[in-house]
């Protein structure tokens, strides 16, 4: 463990990233076209892989209660946008992601995998049918690179395909007031798209495209724009936002509303070690598709099982919050690792994912969190741990 | 930011109030800041042997987990076990009731090889 204000490894740490522990001022930060404005709001400053991102404004239980009861909105230009287009487009990305691309309507959106030859996780990201023979793929900033490359190495004739990333800005805009907020931002009568689904509108001559999907467990929205008009759209959201409690939020919010709602973390709690099915998320892999990269590991997975399964667990009394990386016992033998803990701003009590071997990993199984010279009784419940009262 | 002149320093962001030959100790305005949302506080057993700049209580905010460093020498006398129910006394008042833990210290004069106000203020910049 480090001392106090010592640069330390956290939730945001992607452990693949070693450039997270160099300190900021000696490795080469990308900024996203918002930092001034996070600078200029006060907001504590973090390395994130490549980037430099706020980690929180106001503090990080503030800012996710604002989420959980109003509304919040985080700055995700750092993520990427791929784009591929053409008359084989769909067919080859069907072969490369394990959701099922032809059950995509124009305008919808669905969570899939990005796997490597083994099965392991690339990315996991979202995939948009913006036009009949268009997708727009939103990946994570710390794979972005390694997506755009891999994909781009499997590409096929008649598809083009872009890394459109340094073109967009993007805002999650989070929270129960959401809709109340983007009707008083776009004008009352605009009519935001269905769960999952993608939307152009436009606001003062930009054009803005909505997702309505997010990361928090709350109803939402990601927005994406270019760049250049990142500033005026930020500045004019918080100002619409500020009579229903609006919040600028940073990256330590995001962990613990997404961690509440068991949603993986790439880098935390998935790896290119890890398949979905382990990971808890066979939903979103269609094994029905006659092709796809990692598919036969998957339907392996799938029928026999995999020796360790990611669980969701809370601590069973106060004290100190789980943490990645700390042991998972049982009657003290070692079963497994922790990938994701924090204390849960709204249960108020420590909770976390770990993988941990099978025989292990049923809902109401006891186990114990090692955490520094103490094994603290916990036990694996159903995901999510938050459900919204 | 808040650094009293009455206080003596230690780099690690913990501060020293002599009460004659015992140290109590806490963390800095600046450190909590810092941190915010303080949520856990590990502190030290009674008895306990503190030895300068080694580890002896740990400060946990939602998002990491941070060793706290003895000053100075000595052997722990006091904790502050309002910090079990209510750790954000060390947001709300870092150098009142948000103390951690007091020493009665080995040799007194080690606090002056901790910063003054100034040598702190400097440091935090």
């Amino acid at each position: 463990m480090h001392g106090l204000l010592q640069l330390q490894r956290s939730a945001f740490d992607s452990p693949l990233d070693a450039s997270t522990l160099t300190p900021m001022t000696e490795a080469a930060q990308k900024k996203t076209p918002l930092y001034d404005e996070h600078v200029r709001l006060g907001a504590k400053m973090i390395p994130f892989g490549d980037w430099i991102m706020p980690v929180q404004y106001s503090g990080i239980i503030d800012e996710h209660q604002a989420v959980r009861n109003n509304v919040g909105v985080f700055d995700i230009s750092h993520m990427g946008q791929l784009v591929a287009k053409g008359a084989g487009a769909g067919a080859w990305l069907n072969e490369m992601l394990t959701n099922n691309i032809d059950k995509l309507e124009v305008g919808g959106g669905q969570y899939t995998f990005l796997l490597n030859e083994r099965g392991g996780i690339i990315d996991d990201l979202i995939v948009y049918r913006t036009e009949p023979e268009t997708f727009l793929l939103v990946v994570n900033a710390s794979r972005c690179d390694e997506d755009f490359a891999w994909l781009q190495k499997h590409l096929i004739g008649g598809v083009t395909f872009e890394n459109r990333s340094a073109d967009f800005a993007g805002l999650a805009i989070q929270g129960p007031r959401v809709v109340e907020l983007l009707q008083k931002f776009l004008g009352g009568e605009a009519e935001l798209p269905a769960r999952n689904q993608i939307k152009d509108f436009e606001w003062r001559g930009v054009k803005v495209t909505i997702a309505r999907t997010g990361y928090t467990g709350e109803d939402g929205v990601e927005a994406f724009f270019p760049a250049n008009d990142a500033a005026k759209v930020w500045n004019g959201l918080l100002e619409e936002g500020k009579e229903l409690g609006i919040r600028p939020c940073g990256l330590g919010a995001r962990d613990t509303l997404r961690l509440e709602m068991c949603y993986p973390l790439n880098g935390s709690d998935l790896s290119p070690e890890r398949n979905p099915i382990e990971a808890g998320l066979g939903f979103f892999v269609d094994l029905k598709k006659p092709k796809f990269v990692g598919r036969d590991v998957l339907a392996n997975a799938k029928e026999n099982g995999t020796p360790e399964r990611l669980v969701a667990f809370r601590m069973k009394s106060k004290g100190p919050p789980p943490r990645p990386h700390y042991s998972v016992l049982q009657n003290g033998t070692r079963v497994g690792e922790v990938t994701s803990g924090s204390l849960s701003p709204s249960l108020n009590e420590g909770i976390g994912m770990a993988y941990v071997t099978a025989a292990q990993a049923k809902v109401g199984t006891e186990i114990e969190i090692e955490i520094r010279d103490r094994k603290l009784a916990a036990i694996i419940e159903k995901k999510p741990l938050y459900k919204k009262p | 930011m808040n650094v009293p002149d009455d206080l003596r320093y230690a780099e690690s962001h913990e501060w020293v109030r002599v009460e004659g030959e015992n140290a109590r100790v806490g963390i800095t305005d600046h450190a909590q800041a810092e941190l915010t949302d303080v949520v856990y506080v590990e502190l030290p057993k009674i008895d306990a042997k503190a030895t300068a700049k080694g580890q002896i209580a740990v400060v946990e905010s939602v998002k990491a987990a941070s060793d706290i460093y003895a000053p100075v020498s000595g052997t722990v006398v006091e904790v502050n076990k309002a910090l079990e129910s209510n750790p954000a006394l060390i947001n709300t008042d870092p150098f009142g009731e948000g103390w951690i833990f007091v020493v009665k210290m080995d040799a007194p004069d080690d606090v002056k090889q901790l910063k003054d106000a100034a040598g702190y203020r400097q440091q935090i910049g």
